[in-house]
């Protein structure tokens, strides 16, 4: 990137930049895509736990694919839905490993719905961070799991039909009444005040790893303002006045130990 | 080294933990159950993961993440759980992650029988999943082969940075067999993999993927892909010969086909019939070469096979025309006697 | 000197306007210049009223926002 040189007058300090964990590299997200601001604060979570020499991530098939661009960390990249099946094995064969899957919606909760629910059951220690926002966003804007009723996707032109598609699945609702997982806590990032709850949360799905804890997921209300079909700002209002309705926010299981 | 007497079953995954196994995953399914529990038996407490998976789906890509982990890893199934593993194989060899695949094949299409059967040829060597590429496909005879050809799997998966598989059926994992199983390997004496997710400490980070959006650099990546293919062809190709040298008639088969092939080959020699047997051990790389030579010399090149003739093809693209190739299979796994063999021989030849 | 100090790099930019809407000084506007992906980028029209809070480089989805801040006098008897 052309960093143009400025000049910052004597007397200034740095307070924000960009954090370590994070390359170069530009993202491919669309304009105002909340995919970014969640992937800068999982880098800041890598660098406040000092984890990037063994931190391997997995991006997932969807807009995140291009995810081991954005980090100086390894990675892989998992077959659509497979990504806990793939953290499993990797963490399995090398427990020193900090894990973490990032997933959207369609990844995570349609075509990967049995291998998130079965990691979680276990108990697998990594850290999840699933991405909802509503919709497909890389095959161009066709219905998710988590489409709100209403909502008018390429799949549902006419507004999402209950009595034809059912209800948007509740996937950390579902997780929470498992006995094994450490943390399952739905957060978003449509303003600044949120996206520092978001960010302790993702701390926190990272330090449960870190202290062997197990099985942490932080689900990240989002925009796609590309699909959604909205400017970016007008989108994050969209998350306020419909997605929350849907998907409250809040801790939906915090194992104490 | 002492002698036991061990099923197939067992034999693989007693062997597949002296080649340094270290993690295994799997969904149960007939008829490589003794597998899946000796493995749970054993493998904890020799040092290495067992886990058993939500399903098949699940297991492959639990191998994906271990292989990319750089430790020796493995699944095994029969052939409705390898029909779901195909979507993770595609993917471990586009990723050149190297793997062990185990496949005690059974009667099909759909949920067939747990009969031993050999309709999953095709599947296993020509691809199975999408996209251009190979698996090392080794076929063992009996027990003891069984266990070598374990071993050498992994050796070959690594070495290729490709997924191998064991093609096997119910019969070769049920029977009972005295084997000479060698010692375990020295963990030092497996190949570094510089190229494993370790964490990227001190080092550029390593970065695994099966895809690329250009078209240039996909091209790219298939063509590392077929170069090491080329190479497994020219020097992995392993087949047995019995008989061959005088022979007016050769027998392919494979497996449990070519353990009964070698007992037909004995009757018909008994009987003044100039009968010989080619067996592939490699179904991919499948002996082109050599069954070409003897199609030089001898007439007739007889495929027998558990299935509607899929092996069939690759021996008649060998013989190309240069001897007649007729073909005897059964199917739904209804295993063929000697003697019926020996009848479908005796048609051939000119008494 | 205003407190704060925003720096945002020109190319990595891509004109959403989260930063803008977060603004709660109204510090930051669109530039009217294109960068080279052709997007509007986003600047301090305001800077003489920028606090250096940094919400609007937290809802940077870009994180093209760099932000400084006027440090306090050192105390005297700071060592
Ligand atoms: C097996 C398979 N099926 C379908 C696809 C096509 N596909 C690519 S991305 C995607 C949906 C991704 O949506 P989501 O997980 O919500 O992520 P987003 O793009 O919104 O970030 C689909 C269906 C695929 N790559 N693989
Ligand atoms: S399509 Fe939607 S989810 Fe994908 S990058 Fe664009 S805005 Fe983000
Ligand atoms: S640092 Fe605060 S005051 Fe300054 S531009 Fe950013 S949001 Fe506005
Ligand atoms: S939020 Fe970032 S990308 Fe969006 S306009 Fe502001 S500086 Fe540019």
């Amino acid at each position: 990137m052309s960093q143009v040189s400025v000049e910052i007058p004597p007397g200034y300090q740095k307070v924000f930049g960009r954090p370590r964990a994070l390359s170069d590299a530009p993202y491919t997200y669309c304009p105002g895509c909340h995919h970014g601001i969640i992937g800068r604060l999982i880098a800041e979570a890598i660098d406040e736990l000092g984890i990037q020499g063994r931190t391997v991530g997995i991006a997932p098939v969807g807009c995140s694919v291009f995810l081991y661009r954005f980090y100086r960390c390894d990675f892989i990249q998992a077959a659509h839905g497979r990504a806990c099946a793939v953290a499993t094995g990797l963490k399995r064969a090398n427990p020193d490993l900090i894990v973490f899957s990032y997933q959207g919606d369609g990844d995570l909760a349609a075509i990967g719905t049995a291998e998130t629910v079965h990691a979680a059951a276990r108990g697998e220690n990594f850290t999840v961070i699933f991405v909802n926002n509503q919709i497909y966003g890389m095959t161009g804007g066709e219905m998710a799991p988590t489409t709100l009723p209403g909502q008018r996707t390429v799949t549902t032109p006419q507004g999402r039909d209950v009595a034809l598609t059912g209800y948007p699945l509740k996937i950390s609702e579902m997780l929470a009444q498992l006995d094994a997982p450490a943390y399952i806590t739905r957060q978003s990032v449509h303003d600044a005040r949120h996206v520092q709850l978001a960010r302790k949360a993702i701390l926190k799905a990272f330090r449960n790893q870190l202290e062997g804890k197990g099985f942490s997921l932080v689900e990240v209300l989002a925009t796609c303002p590309t699909n959604f079909r909205m400017p970016p700002v007008e989108a994050q209002k969209w998350v306020t006045e419909k997605a929350m309705q849907f998907f409250p926010l809040g801790d939906l299981k915090v194992r104490d130990e | 080294m002492s002698r036991v007497l061990m099923r197939g079953n067992e034999a693989i995954a007693e062997a597949a933990i002296r080649a340094g196994l270290k993690c295994y995953f799997c969904y149960p399914i007939t008829p490589q159950g003794e597998l899946v529990e000796y493995m749970a038996r054993e493998l904890p407490k020799r040092g290495g993961v067992f886990l058993q998976a939500e399903s098949e789906v699940a297991a492959i890509n639990m191998v994906y993440g271990a292989a990319a982990a750089g430790v020796r890893t493995m699944t095994s199934s029969s052939s409705p759980g390898i029909s779901l593993k195909q979507e993770g194989i595609s993917y471990l060899a586009g990723s050149r992650l190297p793997c062990v695949i185990v496949n005690m094949m059974r009667g099909g299409p759909g949920l067939g029988n747990i009969a031993p059967a050999q309709g999953d040829y095709f599947q296993a060597t020509k691809g199975g999943g999408h996209g251009d590429y190979r698996l090392i496909v080794l076929a063992p005879s009996t027990v003891p082969e069984a266990a070598q050809l374990v071993m050498l799997a992994f050796d070959l998966a690594d070495k290729y940075r490709v997924p191998a598989m064991i093609l096997g059926d119910g019969m070769l994992g049920q029977m009972m067999e005295p084997v000479e199983l060698p010692p375990p390997v020295d963990p030092s004496s497996i190949p570094e993999k510089p190229w494993a997710l370790t964490g990227a400490e001190g080092r550029e980070p390593n970065v695994i993927l099966s895809f690329d959006l250009s078209p240039q650099g996909l091209r790219e990546m298939n063509r590392v892909l077929q170069d090491t293919y080329r190479e497994i062809e020219r020097s992995e190709v392993r087949w047995e010969e019995v008989e061959t040298a005088d022979a007016e008639i050769v027998l392919v088969a494979y497996g449990t086909m070519g353990r009964i092939a070698k007992t037909v080959v004995e009757r018909a020699r008994e009987e003044g019939i100039k009968a010989g047997l080619l067996r592939p051990i490699t179904l991919w790389p499948f002996p082109y070469e050599p069954l070409r030579e003897l199609a030089e010399r001898v007439p007739t090149i007889l495929t027998v096979e558990l299935s509607a003739g899929q092996m069939w093809e690759d021996v008649r693209l060998a013989v190309e025309g240069r001897a007649k190739t007729p073909f005897y299979g059964e199917l739904g796994g209804v295993v063929p006697t000697p003697r019926e063999i020996l009848s479908e021989v005796k048609k051939h030849v000119s008494s | 000197m205003p407190k704060g100090l925003v720096v945002i790099d020109r190319e990595r930019c891509k004109g959403c306007g989260l930063c803008i809407d977060a603004c709660p000084f109204g510090v930051l506007g669109f530039s009217g210049e294109y960068n080279s992906s052709g997007y509007n980028v986003a600047t301090m029209l305001h800077p003489e009223k920028c606090t250096g809070c940094a919400i609007c480089a937290q809802m940077c989805p870009d994180v093209a926002i760099e932000v400084y801040r006027q440090q306090p006098d050192q105390p005297k008897e700071a060592v």
